[in-house]
């Protein structure tokens, strides 16, 4: 009994935590409203920065959905919807930044960082075999020969 | 010899980006709007509902566009900057009044002064919107071409007044 009751307050507080913004918009064309919701939910509130329009409530979120919907009800495209962000709050509102020269760091970096740590992980890896492998000559060989049975002769006394 | 200094390098890579980073202002979003036409309208003024202004009328001379809302804190601690702004007489400053109850803004206005030349109205904040407005305030520069060449966001100071706008203020002034 105890147990379902735990599990029924995590589960309301996961329900809570879902919860979306309340003015929620109907486009009568099911294919559209996809659209709506995937829009919603890749463009940034700029007020709040860390959440998308779909997640919240700031005033400027809802004038964003207002104007997201607006344009699919006039049949406008979601490049279109895209293009029109953009252009009035820049790349910002994208929560995926396009590929540009200007983001290139952004995107590359991580995939340099990797190469970058093989290549340190690679050269280390490298340099310890190159140590164990290292062959004495015959001269050398003979000499720690020697100096073990010395070891060995001392020892044994 | 080695040893020491490729930690060191390490070192200082890491704190040169740290660096960069605590002086990097996330709240500051380039706007995209900065040497392109002002976006257009044709909004009613806030002291005369029948009249209506577009920046369209104000071709040929160089102009300020401050957004503010008798709801903004920040409004109004940038308002006497506006003010002294204003007395300077260096621009024409229109005012749009964003997502606000006219009645308030006029009382705001009466009370605290009133710098611009004409406010116009956005009570659903659609003008707002195309100008890319996120945060009250904002200040646009337009040119006398209608072409934005400077955008401030958050409140002016009056650093802001002396070292930025009126110094471009006049290198607008210059331009034909």
């Amino acid at each position: 009994m105890m147990k379902h009751g735990i599990a029924i307050v995590f589960l309301m507080l996961i329900m809570n935590s879902q919860s979306w913004a309340v003015d929620s918009y109907q486009l009568a064309d099911p294919e559209q409203q996809k659209a709506y919701e995937t829009l919603i939910s890749q463009l940034r509130c700029l007020v709040c920065q860390n959440q998308t329009i779909a997640d919240s409530n700031a005033e400027l979120a809802g004038d964003l959905r207002r104007q997201v919907f607006e344009m699919l009800q006039q049949g406008k495209s979601k490049d279109d919807i895209v293009t029109f962000m953009t252009d009035r709050y820049g790349d910002f509102v994208l929560y995926n930044p396009p590929l540009k020269t200007k983001t290139a760091l952004l995107w590359l970096g991580p995939v340099a960082f990797l190469i970058t740590g093989f290549t340190v992980v690679f050269w280390f890896i490298r340099r310890k075999k190159q140590a164990a492998a290292t062959v004495f000559d015959a001269e050398k060989q003979k000499k720690i020969r020697k100096l073990l049975e010395d070891e060995n002769n001392e020892e044994s006394l | 010899m080695l040893k020491y200094i490729i930690p060191l390098l390490l070192f200082i890579v890491l704190a040169v980006f740290l660096a960069l980073g605590l002086n990097l202002k996330p709240s500051e979003i380039p706007s995209p709007l900065v040497n392109k036409s002002a976006p257009a309208f044709s909004a009613p003024k806030l002291n005369a509902a029948n009249e209506k202004l577009s920046p369209a009328d104000l071709k040929g001379k160089v102009w300020l566009f401050n957004v503010w809302a008798s709801w903004c804190v920040s409004c109004r601690a940038e308002h006497p900057i506006i003010n002294q702004l204003a007395q300077q007489q260096a621009a024409v400053i229109v005012g749009l009044n964003y997502k606000d109850d006219p009645e308030a803004a006029k009382q705001w206005l009466a009370t605290l002064g009133n710098p611009y030349n004409d406010s116009v109205m956005d009570q659903d904040g659609r003008i707002g919107l195309d100008w890319g407005v996120y945060g009250v305030p904002e200040t646009f520069v337009m040119d006398k071409q209608g072409i934005v060449r400077y955008k401030h966001t958050g409140p002016v100071t009056g650093d802001d007044v002396k070292n930025i706008f009126l110094p471009l203020i006049a290198k607008l002034q210059a331009e034909s």
